[in-house]
């Protein structure tokens, strides 16, 4: 080889290493530094959030930061109740549809200005703005003229917000919700600056314009990589919090996680592979912690389709599951088995549990569901190997997938039906619900407020999330009266009735309620997850050893 | 030379603009949208997206609008983000990327060809069947087992590499090394082939009979002359270790645009999913014309093989 | 002594113009294909290869029914067994028999990774040989369209359409994993039979043969074919297992076959839980049967490229 040819193989490699190495190296988010001394809570965000504008926000990726940045009108306290937040206080009308917020006054942003009532008003119309366009806009229809105006039948200034002073705020609601105070404490009813987003549409893309009312204020964006938050000393009741920031990272795989938590890169951890949470369990291990969440895993059957249009059918499909099986042996995070749709952790107008005081709808019974499912079968002119055309359609993901396969192997083995299995990307789960392309489809609800409503109503005919096409005159004027009635004794047994009724028609076979376990390290005290929301480190502490 | 450089440039740029088509193609005709992703968004707001996206248009429109704004260098706004557009997410994944695709084919390059040429040097002894089981090893575990057992067993367990993440040069060397092993053991192979074939070759022989020290043999002849194979797999290594990376990115929580990729297909992100294709499909090209030319340079037989036909 | 100078017609006898190839080589040869696995044979690592390859075909056949258990059968009680008598592999997260699982896996591997290979083969072999013997401005065209499609990132397109096929024909079956990998798979085999045709139609012997006297149609099949299968044959050999290992990959990316079917892709994939939890055997046995499949095809497609060549024989 020539001393030409080796220069130029030589000059190759270098353009390559070049090419490769124009980058820099980044600065270290290794939440532990040489300074040991200010309290920086470390954990996982599993993805990047894609707007940390509570408007815009679209899932728990998005609201847990929020949850510590901001603040509503309400919270919820360390026992899970709704207390005043930025509110001062509150008065109901007697016909439960008028709110009025009397809005404290020593609430600053983190620019300094006050918040005000105006900017109430003009957050919750922002979000309701069809150019907007937020995803959580649903969540405001309860707000008199809000539905109309996000889908543009009517105007703005039909909308029932209204700031009368700067620090008084009217709400008038379609119905009465006795749920609305909890409501205002979700992140999508968070306040942002009027001022500071009507100067600035970009505000909430960069941290230096970030302009925020929480107890945490955001100080550090890396994409992909880390999120860090700093105490607010502003804060109205900064005497309580004792962290000094909050570091989220950015880690989407779950194993790798768990490594970091394990490796003691992280405090805290959720959500926990469920390998883990089995062992942690098996072990006792007092770091794990099972959360309550407010949520119902269950399977849609199509019921326009044979032979899910047939009543025995579906009973046989439910009762052949041994729920208790799959909690115990294959979900594996301390979650209650389904006993009917509304999960645990609603009080009636007791102030019992809604779902101890309805009691168990669903049975497990193989040798009946085999009975059952050769009548139902017969009825519609079919034979048990008509079913192995079936398919369950589930979103793809691990913990899906195992259920699903466990769920066929009791079908199997209980009535010797081989149903076949199929995994879809989210969007496409979605869009075949919504088509009714679908035999069997696993779906899951998250409840928006702490109410048996948010579980009822789905079912309601043509209701946007019955993909079960369920549709009953009577279980419609139940949840009529549910919606309407301020008579709490009325509206309660009116969802006791729905639910009875709807676990009797089987449009849809729950399975069990969610929890959300979680891992803490022993050194981290105050941790506290209100039922339907994610954990709040807001009155967390690092307990030095 | 001058006019086959032009047409092989002419001939890149189709090339990209054909991905960009057929991806843009294939995107579209997977089901499910961007924004079906939240079950509970009412009617109105979604329609509302769609049209603020551009996505109410049909589709050939929005390709010849998609191609208006690449040609002024925009990748348009991504779906899901609102706060980063496709050119910022690529401008910052792109870096961490690179520097950990550069990492992994120095790494690949530097002890690649030498374990191979030692492997040849002592032919069944114990660094040829060193450098076998590092190949066969390199080549027989896939790579999103390789980075889970280094997470669990090496950076669980020595607490210089921390465990996935990124920003410091501890970060990089665990998954620069996985997703190296790969190229490392098809080049020490190659070169271990190559270099047992040269060293038969007369001339090595001739050299050894003029009484050349046996060091410089190797390193001015043989290595010298063996090491063309595997600077012809340059390309190929190179898109290997791109794609290699999506992988390699998910397991250790690196930021770069792998990880975009795949996030962007399974959310149908069609900017997003375009942005990367296009830019992995630039690199690729631009890849395989600097190989080709550097080849070319190297070895006089190519060009007028190509000239001759 | 002039007399020998002598040359008379009845000296002479006609020649058979009926044959006029002299290229024919007319006394009995050791033959290629026998020299090849001769030569084979002496390669021990290839051999080893070879019966490993063997053995796991048969087992991927008869061994999913040797411990009694189907791969979808469930004992939930009884769910990560470690490897003990009773359960040779132990069991899965469901409980499952993996040493069934792992058979049933690997057949459904190497079948991916055989009939993807097959495909590559196939189109490879035709439109290459076609670009090959075209003429220029055919062969340049068809080459341009080859590269290009060889330009789009493997995994990405890979990935985009086992989506939109998965979605469109219902169910991830093997067909669609395999229909995504050759539609970019075949390139290589194409360029590399396209190469080796254009080399040998301009080589010496193919030219010797020709001023022998030979037809287009003898030298391609007496010479052409015959000296490009080597390559090709090791190609395909090596073709196999990066089947198998993008198979593998997809798998970890959520793409891979429909559950409760298995392949050793989607078991790794599984048993990458078990890690952290002291389930390790989960994954490191999918993993040493990926790792032999890669092993045994690789050595094997070495060994054979070696036997094939020439230049090395002795």
């Amino acid at each position: 080889m020539s001393k030409k040819k080796r220069v130029a193989v030589l000059s190759i490699l270098l353009v390559l290493a070049l090419v490769f190495s124009a980058c820099s190296g980044g600065s270290d988010d290794n939440g532990n530094g040489d300074d040991a001394q200010p309290k920086i809570l470390r954990t996982n965000n599993s993805s990047e959030p894609g707007s940390l504008d509570p408007a815009l926000a679209q899932g728990t990726h998005e609201s847990w930061v929020l949850d510590h940045v901001f603040e509503g009108l309400m919270k919820k306290s360390q026992t899970g109740e709704v207390v005043p937040g930025m509110a001062e206080s509150y008065k109901m009308s007697d016909d439960g549809l008028t709110y009025t917020f009397k809005i404290r006054d020593d609430v600053k942003w983190s620019n300094g200005e006050p918040v005000t009532a105006h900017d109430f008003e003009y957050s919750w119309k922002r979000a309701l703005d069809p150019e907007t366009a937020a995803y959580y806009s649903y969540q405001f229809y309860y707000i008199k003229g809000g539905e109309a105006y996000n889908t543009g039948t009517g105007t703005v200034e039909d909308v029932g917000v209204k700031a009368i002073d700067d620090t008084t705020l009217e709400v008038v609601l379609e119905n009465p919700a006795g749920f609305f105070l909890e409501l205002t404490s979700f992140y999508c009813y968070f306040p942002v600056s009027k001022d500071v987003v009507e100067e600035n549409p970009d505000w909430a893309k960069d941290p230096s314009t970030y302009v925020s009312n929480g107890p945490f204020l955001l100080t550090e964006w890396v994409h992909n990589a880390s999120i860090t938050l700093s105490k607010n000393d502003e804060y109205y009741d900064a005497d309580m919090i004792k962290l000094d920031g909050i570091e989220f990272s950015i880690l989407d795989d779950e194993n790798t996680a768990w490594q970091r938590y394990e490796g003691g890169e992280f405090d805290f951890l959720t959500p926990l592979p469920q390998t883990v949470v089995a062992q942690m369990t098996a072990d006792n291990n007092p770091e794990l912690v099972i959360g309550t969440d407010l949520a119902t895993y269950y399977y849609n059957l199509n019921t326009e389709v044979k032979p899910f249009n047939n009543l025995k059918v579906r009973q046989a499909l439910s009762m052949a599951i041994d729920r208790e099986s799959i909690v115990v042996d294959v979900a594996q995070g301390g979650q209650a088995s389904a006993e009917g749709v509304v999960p645990f952790g609603i009080p009636d107008e007791t102030g019992a549990d809604f779902r101890d005081a309805s009691g168990n709808h669903v049975t497990y019974d193989a040798a009946a569901a085999k009975t059952l499912l050769e009548e139902g079968l017969a009825e519609e002119g079919m034979t048990i190997e008509d079913m192995s055309n079936v398919t369950l359609l589930y979103n793809t993901n691990e913990a899906h997938k195992k259920i699903a396969q466990a769920i066929q192997e009791m079908w199997r083995t209980a009535l010797g039906v081989e149903i076949n299995l199929e995994n879809v990307d989210f969007q496409v789960k979605l869009d075949r619900e919504k088509a009714g392309d679908y035999e069997i489809s696993r779906a899951g609800w998250i409840g928006d407020y702490i109410d048996p409503l948010t579980f009822i109503d789905l079912w309601v005919t043509d209701g946007p999330y019955n993909d079960a096409n369920f549709s009953n005159a009577e279980y419609d004027a139940f949840v009529n009266t549910a919606r309407n009635s301020t008579d709490q004794a009325e509206r309660m047994e009116a969802m006791r009735n729905a639910e009875e009724l709807l676990m009797g028609e089987m449009p849809v076979i729950p399975i069990y309620f969610y929890t959300q376990p979680y891992a803490q390290k022993s050194y981290v005290t105050g941790v506290y997850k209100p039922v339907n929301r994610y954990p709040y480190f807001i009155y967390a502490d690092i307990v030095q050893e | 030379m001058s006019k086959y450089l032009l047409k092989r440039l002419f001939m890149s740029l189709v090339t990209i603009w054909a991905v960009i088509t057929i991806t843009f193609a294939l995107m579209h005709s997977v089901p499910g949208d961007p924004f079906r992703s939240e079950s509970k968004m009412p009617p109105a707001v979604y329609e509302n997206l769609l049209s603020q996206y551009g996505l109410d248009k049909p589709v050939p429109q929005q390709y010849v609008i998609y191609l208006g704004n690449l040609l002024q260098g925009d990748l348009g706004a991504s779906m899901k983000s609102r706060v980063e557009t496709v050119n910022d997410m690529v401008e910052r994944g792109f870096p961490v990327s690179a520097q950990l695709g550069a990492q992994a084919l120095l790494i690949a390059i530097v002890f690649g060809p030498a374990l191979g040429s030692l492997a040849a040097l002592y032919q069944n002894k114990f660094p040829d069947y060193l450098s076998m089981v590092i190949a066969i090893i390199g080549i027989s575990v896939p790579s999103f087992i390789m980075g889970t057992v280094l997470i669990q067993f090496v950076a669980r367990n020595v607490a210089y590499f921390p465990i996935g993440g990124w920003g410091t040069w501890q970060h990089t060397l665990l998954p620069s090394f996985a997703l190296a092993l790969m190229p490392l053991a098809t080049m020490a192979r190659l070169m271990r082939s190559s270099m047992l074939e040269v060293l038969n070759q007369d001339y090595i022989k001739t050299a050894k009979s003029k009484g050349i020290r046996k060091s410089a043999v190797i390193l001015k002849h043989a290595v010298r002359n063996a090491i063309l194979p595997v600077i012809s797999i340059l390309g190929t290594t190179i898109s290997n270790l791109l794609v290699g990376s999506f992988v390699i990115e998910k397991i250790f929580g690196i930021p770069g645009l792998g990880r975009f990729f795949v996030q962007s297909i399974s959310n149908r992100d069609y900017t997003l999913i375009m942005g990367t294709t296009i830019f992995y499909a630039i690199i690729l090209v631009a890849m395989l014309f600097i190989v080709d030319i550097a080849y070319m340079l190297i070895d006089p037989r190519i060009k007028l093989a190509k000239e001759g036909r | 002594m002039k007399a020998d100078l002598d040359f008379r017609p009845e000296m002479f006898e006609v020649a058979d113009k009926t044959d006029l190839n002299v290229d024919k080589i007319r006394r009995p040869s050791i033959k290629f294909w026998p020299d090849v696995w001769r030569r084979l044979k002496m390669n021990k690592l290839a051999m080893l290869g070879l019966t490993l390859i063997i053995a796991m075909i048969v087992m991927a056949f008869i061994g999913v029914k040797l411990s009694g258990y189907t791969y979808f059968e469930q004992n939930l009680k009884l769910r990560n067994t470690h490897p003990n008598m009773e359960f040779w592999f132990g069991t899965d997260e469901l409980g499952r028999d993996m040493f069934t699982r792992v058979w049933y896996g690997a057949r459904y591997s190497l079948a991916i990774g055989v009939i993807a290979a097959f495909i590559d083969f196939v189109i490879g072999i035709t439109y290459g040989g076609i670009a090959g013997i075209s003429s220029r401005r055919v062969d340049a065209i068809m080459m341009r369209v080859a590269e290009v499609i060889y330009s789009i990132p493997y995994l990405l397109i890979v990935i985009l359409l086992s989506v939109v096929l998965t979605q469109e024909g219902g169910g991830s079956s093997m067909f669609v994993l395999i229909l995504a990998m050759s539609l970019t798979g075949w390139v290589p085999m194409a360029i590399l039979v396209r190469g080796q045709v254009l080399q040998l139609k301009e080589s010496e012997y193919s030219l010797a043969s020709e001023s022998l006297g030979a037809t287009k149609s003898w030298i391609l099949k007496k010479h052409i074919f015959p000296n490009t299968l080597g390559p090709i044959l090791v190609n395909v050999t090596l073709t196999i297992p990066r089947a198998i290992f993008a198979e593998a990959t997809l798998g970890f990316l959520g793409l891979g076959l429909q559950a409760p079917m298995s392949s050793l892709g989607t078991l790794a994939n599984d048993g990458l839980a078990g890690l952290a939890v002291g389930n390790a055997y989960q994954i490191i046995i999918p993993a040493i049967f990926i790792s032999l499949i890669m092993f045994s095809f690789n050595v094997l497609g070495d060994g054979l490229r070696d036997a094939l060549d020439p230049r090395l024989r002795k």
